[in-house]
């Protein structure tokens, strides 16, 4: 089980956008928009939660897609076609709200955008008009624009460079979209940087659009049994893995998160130093 | 009735001319024999097992002090009902393996009991010398014959009975869903474990350290029910990859037993609980039991090395905490805890030993708040003390703040320990399956351990709230004998017969 049927470089550019399918069909059949699940990619490593991008429940597949930001994507990046992951578990956490809200507008930044593209397609089925707004930081670094278009009625994009379509940020695209365009907007998803779906949320909150963010906390367990996801939700702590890890954005305290995110950054890059050297072994 | 009168005597006897043999009997007087360790300050600094059990030698002068009572009052203090006289008077004639089957007739894991029991509340407390303060050391004796084994060899896979065709599912690898499987193996049933992590033994592998149970233990004990025919899927979280309706509905599994234990930490909810270097008992064991995070960065898991550490609690999982954190490396960790020495819920010996270690003790003190840096990391822990004042409901005399007797402990991490409850992922996805006001799952009687939803059972931490591992482990059996029978009657009780 686990295996990587596939395994797709989306941009060559560091840090490297990978892509694999992997034969999973008890999770495949399972899985519904918004879930996720925990990776260990060897024996000896550590769990990391990765979202489910795409599926294919005929077949028993899974899509996931991560960018190599230290040790243990670095790791993930060197397997290859026919390499087994020692421990995959889900699908996690709650899958998304979905019904008819009438115009949605899914955001991703990043490698935000492979989570948001699940999200995107069932808004779709579900009836509503879905327009995407993908970001990043450059060409090259744009991933999934054909399936986004594919599950979106129209997508826009904004590359911070200035070197795809328009130059600017994703907020620039959605305040233009609500405040000049004054398109009617039901509902906002944001997947992306919490500083992003931090300001995304700032561009909402005063028109009153309800607004999702998954949130991506530092987990270890992903069942909700250590609280090192815990997030501070309309005043209330929550546990990413169990309750979330979609949340009204609004009620969110992005810079808790922040802060709790950074907490071991000085133990990420000595093991992203090390992964460096030696290349650690995926034994 | 006169033999109890008899024993009772001899204690008494026993009592009065010390150590523990009985006068007049000409036996020798040999006292409680105490086990070998490490020295404190060496084990405070590594993760090996602090203790280093008895040596034959030991056992066999420990065993020569069990008066082998006619009315053996031991037995009715161990949760299952393990026959101590017979194992130790087998113990008494070198016929260890014969112990080790005698226990195994009641309890699956002696080599983890005999190391982790509250021993001095069950069995020990009333063995017949306790009277005088130094019963037969039991657990010691259980962890002997297990050891001797396990080193030795011998012993044998033990049989199951002829297939019946029935299957069952149990929730959650931890010493009850272990228990169950093997009782329910042995009668003739097909038993699939699903687990959520990616390792079996529950508390065993992710809460308690190796340096109390070392995990190999586990593992022995796990392989032996594999052995015996037992399926365990890693990485399955019931109610997320597959609901319980579907296990019986799709899967065609007959019974289900959940014991996925009582794993959700509770926070204190006071002010500046998620800052950075605040985390629940769970994080901080996991970390370093289940991910191995101590030897980082040989394993990839992070934990953070803390020089000064405050651990909220009192019992067993807040000395794991504690001697956690020494062995990390911190020069100051601290209990925190509102009662006094006497109500500490841990077990006798590790206070001892963490004692011993080095481990400072914040008797009679709660936490008020923790107090954060600019950068959004803890730098203290405002504690108020505390004096005690009326028995509370658990008859336990009330604690109660001491105005203006505030004080901070300056630390730079603080590790929650105050409890855990149930986990509402099994609730949310199986209809018809009873809450307790308590918030675990309703069972018609710890005897049957039958839920409200006909065909799934239920027992372990999840139904009791957070216990032992021995009656975990009981509930596992009383869980098998309750499948065991549905299968052969159909019957149900009236609460879930809809
Ligand atoms: C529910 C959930 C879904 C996720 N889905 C995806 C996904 O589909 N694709 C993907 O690439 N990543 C996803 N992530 C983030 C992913 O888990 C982290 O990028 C990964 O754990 C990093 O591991 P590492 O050892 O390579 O890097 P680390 O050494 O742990 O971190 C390296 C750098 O990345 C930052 N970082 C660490 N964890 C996170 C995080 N959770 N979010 C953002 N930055 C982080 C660190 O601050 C550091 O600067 C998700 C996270 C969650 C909680
Ligand atoms: C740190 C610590 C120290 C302790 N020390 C002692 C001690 O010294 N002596 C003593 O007697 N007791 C001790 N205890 C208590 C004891 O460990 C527990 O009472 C006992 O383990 C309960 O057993 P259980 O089988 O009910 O549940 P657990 O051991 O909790 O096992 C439950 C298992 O179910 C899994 N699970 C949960 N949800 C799902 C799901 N949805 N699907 C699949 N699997 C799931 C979990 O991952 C876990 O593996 C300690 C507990 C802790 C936390
Ligand atoms: S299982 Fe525990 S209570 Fe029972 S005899 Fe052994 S140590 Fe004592
Ligand atoms: S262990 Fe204690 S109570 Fe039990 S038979 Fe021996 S002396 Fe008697
Ligand atoms: S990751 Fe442990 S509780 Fe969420």
């Amino acid at each position: 089980m686990y295996e990587i049927l596939k395994k797709t470089v989306w941009s060559a550019q560091e840090p490297r956008i990978t892509e694999f399918v992997l034969n999973a069909p008890e999770i495949a059949r399972a899985h519904k928009a918004g879930q996720f699940v925990i990776i260990i990619p060897r024996e000896s490593g550590e769990r990391i939660p990765l979202t489910i991008a795409d599926k294919d429940a005929g077949a028993g597949t899974i899509n996931i897609l991560f960018q190599e930001v230290g040790a243990s994507t670095m790791l993930l990046g060197s397997f290859k076609e026919g390499d087994r992951l020692t421990h995959v578990a889900g699908p996690l956490g709650k899958p998304t709200h979905v019904e008819k809200f009438g115009t949605v507008v899914c955001v991703g930044g990043g490698v935000g955008i492979a989570p948001v593209h699940p999200i995107a397609k069932a808004m779709k089925d579900a009836g509503n008009k879905v327009i995407s707004i993908l970001g990043a930081r450059t060409k090259d670094l744009l991933i999934y624009e054909d399936l986004m278009r594919k599950a979106s009625s129209e997508v826009r994009i904004t590359t911070d460079d200035g070197s795809y379509v328009k130059k600017g940020f994703v907020t620039d695209e959605l305040k233009q979209m609500i405040e000049v365009e004054k398109i009617p907007v039901d509902l906002v998803v944001v997947i992306g940087p919490p500083i992003m779906m931090k300001f995304v949320c700032k561009v909402t909150e005063p028109h009153r659009i309800k607004t999702f963010a998954s949130l991506n906390t530092i987990m270890v367990d992903g069942t909700g049994m250590c609280g090192a996801c815990r997030v501070t939700v309309g005043g209330k702590t929550r546990f990413v893995c169990v309750d979330g890890p979609e949340f009204d954005g609004h009620e969110v305290d992005y810079d808790e998160m922040m802060a709790r995110q950074r907490q071991y950054l000085p133990e990420e890059k000595q093991a992203a130093d090390i992964c460096r050297k030696k290349l650690c072994h995926s034994a | 009735m006169t033999e109890e009168k008899k024993d009772q005597g001899a204690a008494g006897q026993g009592g009065q001319g010390g150590e523990g043999g009985r006068k007049g009997q000409g036996r020798p007087k040999v006292p409680r024999q105490s086990m070998p360790e490490q020295a404190p300050l060496v084990r405070a600094k590594n993760f090996d097992e602090v203790t280093l059990g008895y040596t034959e030698e030991q056992a066999l002068l420990e065993a020569s002090r069990c008066l082998q009572c006619k009315k053996p009052f031991c037995t009715t203090g161990c949760p299952v009902g393990i026959d101590i006289k017979s194992f130790i008077g087998l113990i008494q004639s070198k016929d260890y393996l014969s112990a080790l089957a005698k226990i195994k007739e009641s309890s699956l894991l002696p080599a983890v009991c005999g190391r982790v029991c509250p021993q001095e509340m069950q069995c020990e407390k009333v063995c017949i010398l306790s009277k005088k303060g130094d019963s037969v050391a039991i657990g010691r004796l259980e962890r002997f014959v297990a050891d001797f084994q396990a080193k030795h060899g011998g012993g044998r896979i033990p049989k199951a009975e002829a297939p019946t065709g029935k299957k069952i599912a149990i929730v959650g690898a931890g010493p009850s869903g272990l228990t169950a499987a093997f009782d329910l193996t042995v009668m003739g049933h097909k038993v699939t474990i699903f687990e959520a992590l990616h390792k079996a033994g529950g508390v065993l592998v992710y809460g308690i350290p190796e340096f109390r149970l070392p995990k190999a233990i586990v593992e022995r004990e796990v392989k032996v029910l594999e052995q015996m025919g037992v399926e365990i899927k890693l990485n399955y979280v019931i109610g997320k990859i597959k609901t319980i309706d579907q296990l019986m509905s799709e899967d065609g599994f007959d019974a289900v037993y959940i014991c996925n234990g009582a794993g959700l930490p509770w926070f204190m909810g006071i002010p500046g609980e998620n800052l950075n270097g605040v985390y629940s008992a769970n994080e901080f064991l996991t970390r370093s039991n289940l991910m191995k995070a101590f030897r980082f960065p040989e394993f990839d898991t992070p934990i953070k090395r803390f020089k000064n550490v405050a651990v909220v609690g009192g019992g067993n999982v807040a000395m794991d905490a504690v001697r956690t954190a020494l062995r990390l490396g911190a020069d100051n960790a601290y209990i925190v805890y509102r009662r006094s020495k006497d109500e500490l819920p841990a077990r006798k010996e590790e206070v001892e030993h963490a004692m011993h270690e080095g481990v400072q003790f914040k008797l009679l003190t709660a936490p008020v708040k923790v107090l954060g840096n600019e950068q959004g990391w803890v730098k203290g822990l405002e504690c108020i003390e505390m004096e005690l004042g009326d028995p509370d409901d658990s008859g336990r005399r009330r604690p109660v703040p001491k105005p203006g007797s505030e004080f901070t402990l300056e630390v730079d991490a603080v590790v929650v320990s105050i409890g855990t409850s149930s986990n509402p992922l099994l609730f949310q996805t199986t209809p018809g399956l009873g809450q307790t006001k308590r918030g675990y799952i309703e069972v018609e009687s710890e005897q049957t351990c039958r839920t409200t939803k006909k065909g799934v059972f239920a027992g372990g931490d999840i139904v009791t709230g957070s216990a032992t591992v021995i009656l975990a482990m009981g509930a596992g059996r009383s869980a098998a004998k309750g499948i065991d029978e549905y299968l052969k009657t159909g019957e149900w009780w009236s609460k879930g017969a809809l």
